[in-house]
């Protein structure tokens, strides 16, 4: 430890830099508020007998919404931003992996699925609708499901 | 213009200096997060990939419902707390690191002390939750009989519900559920417990004088950019788990 490089950053006026940060902690706590009503609007909405594609459609924007956080966290919390662009892309482009990571995986998860439920496609798929929650008033639902 | 611009690209990479301009322990921490954020990466797809892969899984909004001291259902709450509390931590731990760039030994000091007890508050609302999992019991259905189970890595109560004499009962839920939200919840707890132990390093040694001897409070930096993952990681966990 003879040698010490000090490393200096160009750094913005000290007050201007303090209220980027917490001009950064607002957006994270309002991005943050905004995905707990999104989630408890899905919570409402599973009472009742929701359309898929709804309840789908709010999650990718929950999805959305958290990777705007990652950004504000990565860019100004840990000053990535603020660094050379060839040092930010020697970390962004490993991350593209995660691209492919994500969409391969689920796909996959999802065929086991459609191979479980038909025996590998040679019966119909006959889906059944599961219960959350006990219904207030308690249809008359078939105790076990034997296979045909 | 342009050779000048090729000029100083190929003194970039000629040797003797660091050509992304950072020093080379800020470089491999950097490095070393990407690595462990594919770790991460891995865990929470896997865990995608089995949830996507069964024909039911739990509800999340009736596992997480409770929060310490009230009886009500409240799904959201506990947790909304507990990501407040890793941002805010975030937030004191980059006014440290701001503060060590102005060499103000003192404001390091204070906003190290309120990271640390903003990352042991989390580390404590986890063991709440942990403990409220693993010890409430929930009526379930099991080969006929009523028996009373609470989450854990073996078996939990979230399954479907069925009939069961004239009323509708919970069923064994997909056991792979308290696997992966144990295994990652703790992955990620001990992460932050390091975070906490570094902390806790680095306060000792800003309070010694160690960095303002040295001159710069750069390790302070590195350790503000683990406390950063660690609050990342939390993103992302809250939402596979907590969110959808």
């Amino acid at each position: 430890m003879s040698e010490t490089t000090v490393h200096v950053i160009n750094h913005p006026q000290d007050s201007a830099h303090v209220k980027r940060i917490w001009k950064a902690f607002w957006i994270l706590s309002i991005i943050t508020i905004i995905e707990l009503v999104l989630g408890l609007t899905i919570y409402q909405l599973d009472k009742g007998d929701p359309s898929y594609s709804l309840i789908l459609f709010i999650k990718g924007v929950i999805c959305i919404l958290t990777l705007a956080k990652a950004f504000y966290i990565i860019s100004i919390f840990m000053h990535l931003g603020d660094e050379i662009r060839s040092m930010m892309l020697s970390l962004a482009i490993p991350a593209l992996l995660f691209i492919w990571f994500i969409i391969a995986f689920l796909a996959d998860g999802n065929s086991f699925k459609n191979l479980r439920n038909t025996d590998a496609g040679i019966r119909k798929y006959v889906p059944q609708k599961v219960m959350h929650h006990a219904p207030a008033t308690a249809p008359a639902a078939e105790k076990e499901n034997k296979l045909d | 213009m342009e050779t000048a611009l090729a000029q100083t690209k190929q003194q970039r990479w000629a040797g003797g200096k660091s050509p992304f301009q950072v020093s080379y322990g800020k470089l491999m921490m950097w490095y070393f997060l990407l690595s462990d954020s594919f770790t991460f990466g891995a865990f929470l797809i896997s865990y995608g990939a089995i949830r996507f892969s069964q024909n039911f899984w739990v509800d999340h909004n009736a596992v997480f419902n409770s929060f310490p001291g009230f009886e009500a259902n409240l799904p959201l709450a506990f947790v909304s707390l507990m990501t407040f509390i890793l941002i805010f931590s975030s937030v004191t731990m980059v006014m440290a690191v701001h503060e060590g760039h102005k060499m103000n030994q003192k404001g390091v000091e204070k906003w190290l002390i309120l990271t640390i007890i903003g990352g042991l508050a989390f580390l404590g609302c986890q063991a709440i939750e942990w403990t409220h999992l693993i010890t409430h019991t929930h009526e379930v259905l099991v080969d006929g009989v009523i028996q009373h189970w609470g989450t854990t890595t073996s078996h939990n109560p979230w399954g479907p519900h069925v009939m069961y004499e004239g009323r509708m009962v919970a069923t064994p839920g997909p056991v792979a559920f308290g696997g992966y939200f144990f295994g990652i919840t703790g992955f990620h707890g001990f992460h932050v417990t390091c975070g906490v132990i570094l902390n806790i390093i680095m306060l000792t040694q800003t309070k010694m004088g160690v960095f303002q001897r040295r001159g710069h409070y750069e390790m302070v930096e590195k350790a503000g950019l683990y406390w950063h993952f660690v609050d990342l990681v939390w993103v992302f966990v809250f939402l596979c788990f907590y969110l959808i």
